[in-house]
This record gives structure tokens, C-alpha cells and sequence, in this order.
């Protein structure tokens, strides 16, 4: 018996659900862009996370750092950015986006003024692992939250233009609300741990 | 072209099997009461990871020369595809590999265990080691049996003061002996604490079958009994920087008197 | 099959400059990616001749590296720390942007999307951006050489607190080990945005009729290497800009107290040296992976197409390289097992090693079988693929010794270690890209290589690595230690010659890679034209033109119906391709 043909490899099961959009696909490359940026970033802060609790466990020099209560107003701002994205992604308004763009900048300047007083309270990078640690979540979300800016910005001149797709929109409200998300987990493990 | 290939790998895959089979090169003589297990682990691996070798190359050298083509003419022969498809490969793979996991794991482990998961003996000989750019010191406890206080601000090599010891203050410290080489005697188990004045280092002696890192800011403990007399190289084997190929020093391995009588003489000259 | 037009549907670029230099062009980027490895290699290469020159003769003078280095080697004779330097920056190039350069970022840009039936990746702005701050990376680790005191010397692991302690701990840990960490975190910041790419573009913009099931192997492997990097950068990056921290701005993440170092007490508190080495390791197994798993798709790719025969188990071959991305997440603590951490945890460490050799073994009898009743043509590509199965087993086997902490207690720091990983990823990652190369130079650039010049290079670089490789694990068995700059020890002597020959091989093998970078340029230049198929080969990138148009199909898009590898048909044409009816 001789085979002339080597079998054809068999169809993975996964075929008949995924099948190759075909499509343009473009409609949610950016949604999908955002869900691996949020991947990566939630990755970083872990790996930080646990180099915290490493550097936190066993060291003789950890002291506990009160928070500036600044704080806490800038987390309400960029709560209530969030609710105004939705607002303006929901009624398409431009004066909810405006308002979005104004809240997250009074949330990167709140943190700049909340830097400025720890260090008027001689709380710097160098002074000690709990204020390095503080300084470095905030700093690295800051500039997370900048790029969130910046593509909000993007997202209101594509309005603007009238060419902003409803997916763009909804993977930059996606960016957005993560960056909250984001915040209220730092705060809390710099309230705990911290 | 195919022959070739075949022969190429052969040749190669049986030279360098048999260098390592005839231990051309090969460890030294184990001075140390784990070696053995050690060392026949690492037979065992060699062994099987050998035969492995082996086999893979000359099956991969087999296929090249029999089923490529010859000079260049498109061959015709139908194809056949490998008896059984995947599934033999999968299940020798891991039937192979498998087996020799657990098994190497089994054993492996309780070598591991009896070196670093055990705490010495009581009674081991308790020395400190040193590790510094470039240079290893022990420091022996002397007639008090006690060790001086380490202080990092009174280190200092102009002044020998290589522990930081306080003898001003510290009269437990008077009397520790420190040496450039780590002098220990035959049959008893010592027990090192190893500190490190600056960066990672990390304390090898191949006869003795031992290696372990040296870690700022942490003291480690390290047991081994020697078995063998004799002079030994110490090396340092994590990089410290550009002397880290010079840095070693002797180990000493002396009978029980021989080095009862050399601390007390060690003792008697401070 | 027309398409309504994608979103980034784009006019070829009128420009020069857009169209070869600032192109989005996931063609143009993957080229400039292997242009730059191109280059890093060769570097690398210089690099290793010099160390192994020192090796062999450390007193002997280097004719003109007295001019190049006038402090590192004054006179010509390399200097302890010049070697150390020399060393670091050997292994740093190569890690970084050779082997996560070339295999993955260079051919996964070039081919991914065409293998996929896309136009370009999904954000072909972020692609360029991605291949400008590598560039920018490399050129600041090489500055490295130009600066202060020299490029550093702590190894291309720059474990703390050697690396993080600046200026105090040696020759070129000021500015050069600055320079480094900083070249690493743009190093980071780029693959991050191209591995974003490499799924964004799998995931959503595969042709009609392209499931995963017809996804070919080489796609899938970068697919899956880019799954890995995403979350292997994101550990780097932070643990570099933490590194970063305690060098400039006088925190102390990685510095203990109490180190006295250059006569200083160094004014740190409580950092942890093995915090460090958990970061880095936790980047650095994954990252090894990223190296070799490009490797495994390209070779599963060309052994067919030169087997004339399809993969052997092709879902068994995808379901190991997921096994192998999974576990390369739980091991990296075999790096660590003489570190000072628990010692309990090293048979936790220890086990996953070991499982993972289980998938990287089928896989490799699932190449071996699938020469088994092939109709083997022999090519400068399906050689180099070949050499691969048998030099990754040699290196992988390697691998069991070191996993099981009982053996890594004498092997750890010795050049059994350098034997292991010089198999693995100094020569079998090269022979994927080499594989690759030869493969894919017609597609790439539309003309052939030369088979004659290609087959010399891989008949004496298949001996030579052998020979530099193979005793380094005799050394390592003599418990010769490595990042040593000379063998001053008594048990180290006798090991000189043997050295000498490795450094005879190395100069040899090295001389070598000339005939492949002349048959680079002249076949670039020179070469005859290339049929658009000329390996009678199947995935979508052999049903376009060699080179493909700006657009990849020329204003279509492929219908796919057929997988990535049906050969062996019965007739005159013995395959079936991707975009076949
Ligand atoms: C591409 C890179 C690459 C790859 C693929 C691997 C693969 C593996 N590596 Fe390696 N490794 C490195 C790159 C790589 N490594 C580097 C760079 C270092 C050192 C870093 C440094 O310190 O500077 C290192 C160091 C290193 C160590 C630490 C050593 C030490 O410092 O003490 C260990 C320990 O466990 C290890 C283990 C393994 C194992 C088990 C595999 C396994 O994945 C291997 C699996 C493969 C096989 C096992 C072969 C398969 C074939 C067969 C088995 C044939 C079967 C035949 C029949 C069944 C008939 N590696
Ligand atoms: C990809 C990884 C890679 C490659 C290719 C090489 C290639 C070589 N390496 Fe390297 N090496 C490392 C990675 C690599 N090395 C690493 C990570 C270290 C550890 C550093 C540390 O300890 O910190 C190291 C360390 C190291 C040492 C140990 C130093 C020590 O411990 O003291 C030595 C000593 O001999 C050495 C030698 C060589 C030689 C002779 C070559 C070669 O010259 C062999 C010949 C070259 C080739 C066969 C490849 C040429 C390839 C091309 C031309 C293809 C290019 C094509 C495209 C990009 C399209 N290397
Ligand atoms: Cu101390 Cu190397
Ligand atoms: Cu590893």
C-alpha cells in the first residue's frame, strides 16, 4: 500500500469560530490596541507591586508615608473626568469633552502641587524607600495619564474633523477609565502598604 | 549533499560524545562528604542526556541521508508520512523525558536538601568569610568562642581591619583571628557565614562541590565536611568587577591536630 | 477579491525619505530592523574575537586597538576591565538587538502581515515609531564606548549592587552603566510597541478565510513571542527605571546598607541585590524564549516547503509553543538557585525547567519526523533548518544539568553555563535567522542568493560553531569559571590550549560570516531576478510578487481556503497554496 498523498493536516476546531474577519478588521484593532496597552500596563504595575512588598518586607528603614489629602481631590477629579467622557461619548457633546480634557489636566497639575508639598516636606525620592516608591507610581500613572490626554485630544480634533469613528471613541473612553482604575488601586496600596 | 549532512553530524555528534564519555576533560578529585552524590547525579544526567544526544542526532542524520534527494534531481518517490503521525513522538517525548524528570527530581532534590535545605551538624566548626573586591578573609572566633561585632564604618585594608572589628569597645573581638586563607580541618563539619563588604561575590571550591553566591546586605550560611588533606583554590565565580578573575584564595584542609595546633598558634601570635 | 478599503489604506509615499527611511511600511521597517541587527551582529561578533583573542594570549597586543581604546587597551593588551567591558557589551547586543531584533521584530514586520493576508500592521505609525526608539536604543548603548570611563562591565545581567552603585564599583559603572540601563528602558519602551502590533495585527486584520487553524507556523511563533514580550518588557521597564533611580537620584531599591566600597561606606539603606535579580529573571528566561521561539516557526515554516512533506502534528507543534510561553513564566528562579534566595524554592524552580523540556522535545521530534519520508531538497534555507534541530538539541540538553539545582551547585558560574546558551541562542537562534534569511531574501528584495556561497557558509559555520561551543562544556566541567579575563589559577592553567582552540575556532567561524554578508550585498546588488515562488512554497507572502507592492497584494486582499502547509499532492505541482481556489 503506498499513500500518494500525505493526509491534508486535519482543520483545528478553533477554525469554525474564528474564521479571518475578512473585513476591514479596522473597526476594533483600536479597542484591542488599548485591552494589550491595559495588559502591559497592569504588568508593570504588578511587577512594581511585588518590588514594593519585597523592598517593604524585611527593611529596617520603611516609614510609613502620609499621603497629601490633595490627593483625594485629584482622585475626585479624574473620577468625575471619567463620568464627563461618558457624558460626552453618550450625548456626543462637546462641552462634556472639553470638561473631560480640563478635569485631566486639574488631575496631572494636582499632582504636580501634591509632589511640590512632599517636598517642602523633605519628603524626596532619596529620603526613603516608601516616599522612592511613592514618587515613582505617581510619577510613571502621571504620564500614563498624559498620553491619555494626548489621545483625548486626537479624538476631539477627529470629532471635530467629523471622522471619528465609534470605536475610536470607545477605546480612548476605554484608555481613560482604566487610568482611574488604575489610580484608585495605586491609592490603595500606597494607603496600605505604602 | 544529504550523505554529507549525515556524515557531518554523525562525526560530530560521536566526537564530542566520546570526550565527554572518556573524561578528557573532566571534574576534579571530590573532597567533600556530599560530592559523591553529586557527582553521580551528574553521571546520571550525563548518561541519559547522552544517550538522548545521540540518538536525536544520528536519527536526524538517518532521515537527511535517506530521504533527501540526489544530485539535484527532483525526486518522484511519493511521500510517506511517519508511522503513527505525531502521537509516537509525543508519547516518547514525554514518556522519555518524563521519566527521567521524575527521577532526576527525586533524587536530585534530597542532594540539594543534604547541602543547602539542612542546617550543620551541631558542633560544626563556625568560621566567617569575607568576600571584598578582590580578596577573601575568614575570621575564626579564637580562645572565646566568640565572634566580634562587624562594623561597616570601621572597615578599612590600609589597616588590616578588613571585619570592621571594635576591639577598643568589643572585647569579644580582641581575640578573632583573620586570615587570607580559610584553613579548615579534615572529617568535621564547618559551618561559614558568608558576608560581603560590597558587591555580590560568590565562593567556589570545585573539589569541594560547593558554590554559593554572597549577598550584600545578607549573611549566608554554607556546611560541607572535607574529606582530603591538601591545598585548594577558593574562586570567586560572580562577577565584582575587573579584578573578579583574581579573586581567590587557598583552602587549607588539615588533620584535626594539624589544625587545632595552627589556631593555637594563629591565636598565640595576636 | 476586492475589499472596501482599510481604514490605513495608504498611498505609496511620494517622497524618498517616506518611502525608505521614515516609512510606515511594515515591508521598509522590517528590513531597517534586520539592517540594524545586520549591524549589531557584526559588532557583537568584533567583540567576541577580541575577548577570545585575550583569552587565548592575554598578553599579546591586539595590532591597532591601541589607537581605538587608548585606556581600555593601551599598547594593544586588553585590560581586565576593558575585557569585562568588551564582554557586556558583547552579551547586551546580541540578547537585545540581534536575536529579539532580527528573528522577531525584523521578519515577524516583514512577513507577519503578509502571512496573515493584511496590508500593513494594524498601526503602522506605532510600527515605525517602534523601529526609530530601538535605534535610538542601540545608539545609546554605544555611546557607551565613547563616554567617561567606557562602556560597563557588570555583565549583560548588570546585577546590583555592582551595577547600581555607580562610579565607586569600578572603571565604566559612571556613565557607561548609566547609558545602559537607559538604552534598556527605550529598549523596552520599543518592543513593547511592536509586540502591540504583532497581535493587533494576528488578531484582528487576517484575511477571508485565514482561521487560526490556517495561520502559518512562523506567524503563529511570533504571535506567541509577542505575547511573551509584552509581558517581559513590562517587567524590565520598570525594574530599569528603578535602576535607573538608585544610580542618579540616590535611592536605594537595590542597595543594602552598609557597603563599603572603594574604601566608601556607601550611603544607601535597605535595597534588596536580589529584588534585582528577580526582575531581571523574570524578563530574562521569557526573554530567551523570545529568542528561540521565532527560530521554531521559521524552521517548522521551511522544513516543509524543502521536506515537501507538511509539519508533523502542525497541532501538537502550536499546543507546545503555547506550553512553552506558559512555563516560561514560572522558571526563571533556575537562574537564582545559588543566589541566597530560600533554598526551598529551588526544586519549585526546578521541576517547571524540566516540564518545559518535555514540549521543546516533541517539537523537536516533530521535526525530525517530519524529514522522515520526505523528499528532502537540500537548499542554503532547509540547511540552515536542519543545523538548527541538531544544534538546539545540543544546547537544549545542556539545559538538564543546569535545571536540577543538585548538578547547577558545581555547573553555575562556569563555562558550562556560556556552552549552553551560546548553543541555544548564539547558534541556534542564529540559524533561524540564517534560515530565514536565505528563505526569504527573494521575497524581501526580489532577487536570489547564491546557493553555491550559501552552502560554503553553512558547511564551515555548522563545523566551526561546533568547535568554538562544544569544549566549552569540557571547560565548564573542569570547573573553568566564566567573565574571567585570564586563567590565573593553578586548576586553570592546563585549560589554555584548549582555549587557544576555541579561539582558533572562533576567529575561523567568524571569518566566515564574511562569506555571508558578501553574498548579502553582492545578491542585493547582483543577484539574478526572483520568481515571485521560487521554493514552490504555500503562505500568502509566495502569491504576491517578489518584493510584494506597497500594499502587499496590489490593491487586493487573498482568499484563503487552504492551510499553510499541503504538500506532497500527486502530480506535476505537488502543492496547494494558501490563496489557492
Ligand atoms: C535561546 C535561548 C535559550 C533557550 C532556548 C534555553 C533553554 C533552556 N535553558 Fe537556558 N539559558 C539561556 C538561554 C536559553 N536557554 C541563557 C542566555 C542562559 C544564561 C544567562 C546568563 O547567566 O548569562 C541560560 C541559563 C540557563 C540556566 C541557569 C544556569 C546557571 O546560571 O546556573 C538554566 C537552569 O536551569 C537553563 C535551563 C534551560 C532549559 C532546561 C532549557 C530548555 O528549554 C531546553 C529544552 C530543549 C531540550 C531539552 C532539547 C530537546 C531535544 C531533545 C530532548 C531530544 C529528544 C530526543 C529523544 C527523546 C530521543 N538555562
Ligand atoms: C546571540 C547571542 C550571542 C552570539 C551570537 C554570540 C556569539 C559569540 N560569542 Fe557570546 N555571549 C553571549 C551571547 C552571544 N554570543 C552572551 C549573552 C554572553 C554573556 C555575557 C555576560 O556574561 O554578561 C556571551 C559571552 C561570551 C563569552 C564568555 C565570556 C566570559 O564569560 O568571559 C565568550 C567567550 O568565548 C563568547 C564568545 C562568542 C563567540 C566566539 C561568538 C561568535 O563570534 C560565534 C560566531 C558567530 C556567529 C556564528 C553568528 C554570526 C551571525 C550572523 C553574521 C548573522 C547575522 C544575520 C542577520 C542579523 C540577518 N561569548
Ligand atoms: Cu568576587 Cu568575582
Ligand atoms: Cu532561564
Amino acid at each position: 500500500m503506498s499513500t500518494t498523498i500525505a493526509p491534508p493536516p486535519p482543520a483545528l476546531p478553533i477554525a469554525r469560530v474564528a474564521t479571518g474577519s475578512g473585513g476591514p478588521g479596522g473597526s476594533h484593532v483600536a479597542e484591542t490596541g488599548v485591552w494589550i496597552g491595559i495588559g502591559t500596563i497592569c504588568m508593570s504595575f504588578a511587577a512594581l507591586t511585588s518590588a514594593l512588598v519585597v523592598r517593604a518586607s524585611g527593611a529596617p528603614d520603611w516609614q510609613h508615608l502620609r499621603l497629601p489629602s490633595l490627593l483625594y481631590v485629584n482622585t475626585v477629579a479624574l473620577l468625575a473626568s471619567s463620568v464627563t467622557l461618558e457624558l460626552a461619548r453618550r450625548r456626543l457633546a462637546a462641552i462634556a469633552l472639553y470638561a473631560t480634557l480640563l478635569l485631566g489636566l486639574l488631575f496631572v497639575l494636582g499632582q504636580v502641587l501634591a509632589w511640590r508639598q512632599l517636598l517642602l516636606q523633605q519628603q524626596s525620592l532619596a529620603s526613603g524607600p516608601s516616599s522612592a516608591f511613592f514618587y515613582v507610581f505617581t510619577v510613571l500613572h502621571a504620564l500614563h495619564v498624559l498620553g491619555g490626554l494626548c489621545g483625548l485630544v486626537y479624538v476631539q480634533r477627529r470629532r471635530g474633523a467629523g471622522v471619528l469613528s465609534a470605536a475610536t471613541y470607545k477605546a480612548a473612553a476605554l484608555y481613560w477609565h482604566f487610568m482611574a482604575v488604575l489610580w484608585l488601586y495605586l491609592l490603595l496600596l500606597l494607603t496600605i502598604r505604602g | 549533499m544529504g550523505r554529507l549532512f549525515a556524515v557531518t553530524v554523525t562525526v560530530i555528534a560521536l566526537v564530542s560524545a566520546a570526550i565527554f564519555a572518556l573524561h578528557t576533560w573532566w571534574l576534579p578529585i571530590d573532597i567533600s562528604a556530599h560530592g559523591r552524590r553529586i557527582d553521580s547525579q551528574l553521571n546520571e544526567t550525563m548518561i541519559v542526556a547522552g544517550i538522548l544526544f545521540v540518538a536525536a542526532q544520528l536519527a536526524l542524520a538517518f532521515f537527511v541521508w535517506r530521504f533527501s534527494e540526489r544530485g539535484g534531481v527532483r525526486s518522484t518517490r511519493p511521500i510517506k508520512p511517519f508511522p503513527g503521525g505525531a502521537a509516537p513522538m509525543v508519547v516518547i517525548a514525554t514518556i522519555l523525558v518524563g521519566i527521567e524528570i521524575l527521577v532526576l527530581t527525586f533524587v536530585g532534590s534530597k542532594v540539594w536538601a543534604s547541602v543547602y535545605q539542612t542546617p550543620a551538624p551541631a558542633g560544626a566548626l563556625q568560621i566567617d568569610v569575607l568576600a571584598e573586591q578582590f580578596a577573601f578573609y575568614a575570621r575564626y572566633a579564637g580562645p572565646d568562642g566568640k565572634f566580634g561585632g562587624m562594623h561597616p564604618d570601621l572597615m578599612n585594608d590600609a589597616t588590616q581591619n578588613f571585619f570592621g572589628l571594635d576591639p577598643a569597645n568589643d572585647t569579644t573581638a580582641r581575640d578573632d583571628i583573620v586570615v587570607g586563607s580559610l584553613v579548615i580541618p579534615v572529617d568535621q563539619a564547618v559551618e561559614l557565614r558568608l558576608h560581603t563588604k560590597d558587591v555580590g561575590h560568590s565562593f567556589y571550591v570545585p573539589e569541594l562541590r560547593i558554590q554559593q553566591d554572597f549577598v550584600p546586605g545578607m549573611v549566608i550560611p554554607l556546611h560541607f565536611t572535607a574529606t582530603k588533606t591538601g591545598k585548594y583554590e577558593l574562586v570567586c565565580t560572580q562577577l565584582c568587577g575587573l579584578g573578579h578573575y583574581n579573586m581567590r584564595a587557598y583552602v587549607e584542609v588539615k588533620s584535626q591536630a594539624e589544625f587545632a595546633q595552627w589556631l593555637k598558634a594563629q591565636a598565640a601570635a595576636l | 477579491m476586492t475589499h472596501v478599503a482599510t481604514p490605513h489604506t495608504h498611498a505609496p509615499p511620494q517622497s524618498w525619505l517616506r518611502r525608505h527611511v521614515f516609512s510606515v511600511d511594515h515591508k521598509v521597517i522590517g528590513r531597517q530592523y534586520l539592517d540594524l541587527a545586520l549591524v549589531a551582529v557584526f559588532t557583537g561578533m568584533l567583540l567576541s574575537w577580541l575577548m577570545r583573542f585575550h583569552l587565548g594570549w592575554p598578553d599579546t597586543a591586539v595590532p591597532g586597538l591601541g589607537k581605538l581604546a587608548p585606556t581600555g587597551a593601551a599598547g594593544g593588551v586588553i585590560t581586565p576591565e576593558y575585557y569585562l567591558e568588551l564582554m557586556t557589551m558583547h552579551g547586551t547586543i546580541m540578547v537585545f538587538f540581534v536575536l529579539t531584533t532580527a528573528p522577531f521584530a525584523g521578519f515577524g514586520n516583514f512577513l507577519l502581515p503578509i502571512q496573515v493576508g493584511a496590508e500593513d500592521m494594524a498601526f503602522p505609525r506605532i510600527n515605525m515609531m517602534s523601529f526609530w526608539v530601538t535605534l535610538l536604543a542601540f545608539l545609546v548603548l554605544i555611546a557607551a564606548f565613547f563616554v567617561g570611563d567606557g562602556p560597563p562591565l557588570s555583565g549583560w545581567t548588570a546585577y546590583a549592587p555592582l551595577s547600581a552603585v555607580g562610579k565607586d564599583a569600578g572603571p565604566g559603572q559612571g556613565s557607561g552603566q548609566t547609558l545602559w540601563a537607559i538604552s534598556i528602558l527605550i529598549f523596552c519602551v520599543a518592543q513593547l510597541l511592536g509586540a502591540l502590533n504583532f497581535i493587533a495585527t494576528t488578531l484582528d486584520l487576517r484575511t477571508k478565510g485565514m482561521s487560526l487553524a490556517r495561520l502559518p507556523f512562523a506567524t503563529w511563533a511570533w504571535f506567541i513571542t509577542a505575547v511573551i514580550a509584552l509581558v517581559a518588557f513590562a517587567v524590565l521597564m520598570p525594574a530599569c527605571i528603578l535602576l535607573i533611580l538608585d544610580r542618579v537620584a540616590g535611592t536605594s531599591f537595590f542597595i543594602p546598607a552598609g557597603l563599603v566600597i572603594s574604601d566608601r561606606l556607601q550611603p544607601h539603606m535597605g535595597g534588596s541585590p536580589l529584588l534585582w535579580q528577580h526582575l531581571f529573571w523574570f524578563f530574562g528566561h521569557p526573554e530567551v524564549y523570545i529568542a528561540i521561539l521565532p527560530g521554531f516557526g521559521i524552521v517548522s515554516q521551511i522544513l516543509p516547503v524543502f521536506a515537501r512533506k507538511p509539519l508533523l502534528g502542525p497541532r501538537v507543534f502550536v499546543t507546545c509553543l503555547v506550553a512553552i510561553a506558559f512555563l516560561s513564566y514560572t522558571v526563571w528562579g533556575h537562574h537564582m538557585f545559588l543566589s541566597g534566595m530560600n533554598p526551598f524554592s529551588a526544586t519549585l524552580f526546578s521541576v517547571p525547567t524540566l516540564v518545559i523540556t518535555i514540549p521543546a522535545a516533541i517539537i523537536t521530534l516533530l521535526w525530525i519526523g517530519t524529514v522522515y519520508g520526505a523528499r528532502l531538497r537540500l537548499t542554503s534555507a532547509s540547511l540552515f533548518a536542519l543545523g538548527f534541530v541538531s544544534v538546539f538539541v545540543s544546547g537544549g540538553l545542556s539545559g538538564f544539568f543546569l535545571a536540577q539545582p543538585s548538578t547547577d551547585i558545581y555547573l553555575h558560574g562556569t563555562y558550562f553555563v556560556v556552552a549552553h546558551f551560546h548553543f541555544v541562542m548564539g547558534v541556534a537562534a542564529m540559524f533561524g535567522i540564517f534560515a530565514g534569511t536565505y528563505f526569504w531574501f527573494p521575497k524581501m528584495f526580489g532577487r536570489m542568493m547564491s546557493e553555491t556561497l550559501g552552502k560554503w557558509h553553512f558547511w564551515l559555520t555548522f563545523i566551526g560553531v561546533y568547535a568554538i561551543f562544544m569544549p566549552m562544556h569540557y571547560l565548564g566541567l573542569a570547573g573553568n569559571v566564566r567573565r574571567y579575563s585570564a586563567f590565573t589559577d593553578d586548576y586553570l592553567q592546563p585549560l589554555i590550549p584548549l582555549h587557544r582552540f576555541i579561539t582558533i575556532a572562533a576567529l575561523f567561524t567568524g571569518a566566515v560570516q564574511l562569506i555571508f554578508l558578501y553574498n548579502l550585498i553582492r545578491s542585493r546588488v547582483r543577484g539574478p531576478k526572483a520568481p515571485d515562488n521560487p521554493w514552490e512554497a504555500t503562505t500568502l507572502e509566495w502569491s504576491t510578487s517578489s518584493p510584494p507592492p506597497h500594499d502587499n497584494f496590489g490593491g487586493r486582499r487573498p482568499v484563503v481556503s487552504h492551510g499553510p502547509d499541503e504538500y506532497g499532492a500527486p502530480g506535476p505541482r505537488d502543492y496547494v497554496m494558501q490563496a489557492d481556489s
